[in-house]
């Protein structure tokens, strides 16, 4: 059924039609007439954020939590450049979410007007696409369109510019099923690779799960599938930083992340294999490190729905195009019509060896003194809030990959975190969209206090819906991972690197009417984090720690997966002794 | 294996040494690009190279089906085969991109380009000039007494070779299309 109606209108009708709950936004003289259609319906909740940038990462976190896309509006000109930064995180990290700006009206295009920026110019770079909707009547497919590239494919953002006049005039209406695409990625991988690869896990002897965040993109059917080939075979798994939560932190095979600050056994077992099954990850530079010496010895295979990550920067033997959950299908079909085989007496050692590095315990801290150290802080959070339905989002740092390592993570979207772009200031703005998403779960940012206050004008967002999130920020009064590479790299100059004029995150908290915590000994931290967890409201925790802790196991400057740096406590003696030193 | 085994004051300043491993030989490839016919679907292709750093050599577009609202454009590019896979890849994942074929590794294929001389001369030197483009098949399309501007046709070398021939004899300027490019046979 076509009906005529005005821009504006087609707008909220097609997020409708789109399944859309929720949307966050800033209004603005570009998109006063969605905002007067938003005012007028109930169907859709739209969430007013503090600054853009909260906008369209808080429809990542809503993105991420709950695998559906995620909605932001806002106005033209600063309205849209205030967005870029969200958009490439989300190219970066593949979210896929849809961001609707404003734009002066037709006729005023390329005048220079009030407000008005080239926002398909400068979103193309940081887009999967984009559009400039000229005529209302291409405005409804355009947006129905714009939702499914969003989450087909490898998902990104997409941005849809309106301008004004169009919003305004009335046009024809189309409904989803009437709009055709081209756009239809390639799902079902090849059967002569998977069945190469079938083969090759047959008689491996060292093999290894390297998987990512498309597992996760790839949706539940993925994470099941891929539980149950690493339960059926066997084989040891790691993960990078977004694909954390596709199989369970507590599951046997789990070796932890992978990666520069990933676990010992992780990058010591990507090192040393002889079958690397990378499922939905991209050979990203922090994982692979100096790229001579990446995995010598192993023969690759590369379960990936965009060809252009196939082959980037790794050479694969079996290069699979293709959907995770269709491809790790085929798989488990073709391998268990062979027979189900593995080398069992190879697997045997290979474990042995890995349990051997395990040993290791590269995540070994101790906590001594009045000063709370970061990792314990995070250990003891992970202790008291691991039984509850929790989501936890990060800023970008040390407290990021102390969170990834000390945190467990037992069902994917749980953990939403800037990877690609590595954007300070995500955290705060993504627990608010996760909240959204999930009104009754507990919804934790870890945070270092630099990058909170990146973003902190959202304290204002979460105090007007009540959204209780909770700010775990991990306060050491330094850019902590720029001061780590300045001590390593730069002769402990630390330029720039410490946090003067900091708040009173206690006062900043009552400020906006929230509840703040301070806490500085270990000894109240149990307490302090429980009264954090049944406050009913947002929280701004604000955890004092030792203020040079390094962020270990690390792998530095121009070295291999084998030649990591531990921390001052992991066993080292041990680690001389070990087989797998001795075959490094 | 301390935390500080990294020499204080250490010259690297990168947590990795990203030397690419591939060290192959450069090659050029012709590619083929079908398009959508649609407002910046050129700087959509034009700024993946630039953002990417590809080399752009020769750039050709054009509509070739109105109702089927497409347009072609034809790249010349050049670099190590890694390289250009990952263009084409890169290429293919663009929204507006319906085929990408690389005209240099699937099959013959033929090449032309159009450009058009303007050379300046009197007595010997423009008798030279009008017979070179007499044998190189350029055919004159202006003339005054003391100038010609020639059209020419034909491979890029082609059009090298006539032009380093034309320079010593008054070459004032020269404007080319860039490469047209189609499989040789029957299949398109």
């Amino acid at each position: 059924m076509s009906k005529a109606m005005t821009g504006a209108r087609m707008v909220v009708q097609a997020l409708i039609d789109q399944g859309v709950d929720t949307i966050f936004g800033y209004p603005g003289g570009a998109v006063l007439p969605i905002y007067d259609e938003i005012f007028q319906q109930n169907s859709i909740k739209h969430v007013l954020v503090r600054h853009e940038q909260g906008a369209v990462h808080a429809a990542e976190g809503y993105a991420r939590s709950t695998g559906k896309p995620g909605v932001a509006l806002v106005t033209s000109g600063p309205g849209a450049t205030n967005a870029v930064t969200g958009l490439t995180d989300a190219l970066m990290d593949s979210i896929p979410i849809v961001v609707l700006t404003g734009q002066v009206p037709t006729f005023m295009i390329g005048s220079d007007a009030f407000q008005e920026c080239d926002t398909v110019g400068i979103t193309r770079p940081c887009t999967k696409h984009n559009w400039l909707v000229k005529e209302t009547d291409r405005l409804a497919p355009t947006l129905h369109e714009a939702f499914h590239i969003a989450t087909s494919g490898r998902p990104g953002p997409v941005v849809i510019d309106i301008p004004k006049d169009v919003q305004f005039a009335t046009g024809t209406y189309t409904e989803p099923r009437q709009v055709e695409t081209h756009y239809n990625p390639q799902v079902k991988g090849d059967m002569e690779m998977i069945t190469e690869l079938a083969a090759a896990m047959e008689t491996a002897k060292r093999p290894i799960f390297y998987t990512g965040g498309g597992v996760i993109n790839s949706g539940p059917a993925a994470t099941q599938l891929l539980r149950e080939l690493v339960a059926a075979t066997g084989f040891p798994i790691t993960s990078t930083l977004m694909g954390l939560g596709c199989y369970p932190a507590s599951g046997d095979n789990w070796l932890g992340m992978l990666g520069m600050h990933g676990l010992y056994e992780a990058n010591m077992a990507m090192h040393d294999c002889d079958l690397m099954i990378n499922i939905g990850a991209r050979f990203d530079d922090r994982i692979t490190g100096r790229l001579d010496a990446f995995s010598p010895g192993s023969k690759k295979a590369h379960i990936d729905i965009d060809a252009s990550s196939i082959n980037k920067v790794i050479k694969v033997d079996i290069p699979i195009l293709g959907d995770v959950a269709h491809v790790l299908e085929d798989l488990l079909k073709v391998w268990k019509a062979r027979g189900r085989k593995t080398n069992k007496e190879a697997m045997q050692k290979w474990w042995h060896q890995i349990n051997d590095w395990r040993k290791i315990d590269c995540l070994a801290f101790k906590q001594e003194g009045k000063v709370i150290k970061p990792q314990y802080a995070l250990s003891r959070l992970e202790e008291l809030t691991k039984k509850h339905d929790r989501y936890i989002t990060t800023e970008v740092g040390q407290h990021q990959m102390w969170a990834a390592q000390y945190l467990g993570f037992e069902d994917p979207n749980r953990w939403m975190t800037s990877g690609g772009l590595g954007t300070m200031g995500y955290g705060f703005p993504a627990s608010i969209g996760v909240q959204m998403g999930h009104p009754d779960a507990l919804v934790i940012n870890v945070a270092g206090e630099a990058s909170w206050l990146m973003n902190m004008q959202e304290l204002g967002t979460a105090m007007q819906y009540n959204l209780p999130v909770k700010q775990f920020i991990l306060n050491n009064e330094r850019l902590g991972m720029v001061r780590q590479w300045q001590e390593l790299l730069h002769g402990e100059r630390y330029s720039s690197s410490w946090s003067e004029s900091l708040p009173d995150f206690v006062k900043l908290a009552e400020a906006f009417g929230a509840k703040g915590i301070i806490c500085s000994d270990p000894a109240d931290l149990d307490d302090a984090i429980m009264e954090m967890l049944t406050h009913d409201g947002p929280v701004l925790f604000d955890c004092l720690v030792e203020k040079h802790e390094n962020c270990f196991p690390m792998i530095p400057s121009g070295k291999p997966h084998n030649e990591m740096l531990l921390g001052e406590t992991a066993d080292v003696a041990n680690a001389i002794k070990s087989d797998g030193a001795v075959m490094v | 294996m301390s935390p500080l085994k990294i020499k204080k004051g250490a010259t690297s300043h990168s947590a990795y040494d990203l030397r690419p491993t591939f060290s192959d030989k450069v090659e050029r490839h012709t590619l083929a690009v079908l398009v959508e016919n649609e407002p910046g679907v050129l700087s959509r292709v034009i700024g993946l190279f630039a953002g990417r750093g590809y080399n752009i050599d020769s750039l050709t577009v054009a509509e070739v089906d109105h109702l089927g609202h497409r347009s072609r454009i034809t790249i010349v590019t050049t670099g190590t085969p890694q390289i250009i896979v990952q263009i084409k890849a890169q290429l293919g994942q663009i929204v507006d991109v319906h085929k990408v074929n690389d005209l240099t590794v699937e099959g013959p294929s033929v090449e032309r380009e159009l450009a058009l001389f303007k050379v300046e001369g009197t007595g010997n030197d423009r008798i030279e000039a009008i017979r070179l483009a007499d044998i190189f098949r350029a055919s004159v399309v202006d003339s005054t007494l003391e100038s010609f501007v020639f059209e020419i046709t034909g491979t890029p070398e082609k059009i090298d070779a006539f032009a380093e021939l034309m320079q010593p004899l008054g070459l004032q300027e020269i404007a080319r299309t860039g490469v047209a490019a189609l499989s040789r046979g029957a299949v398109a």
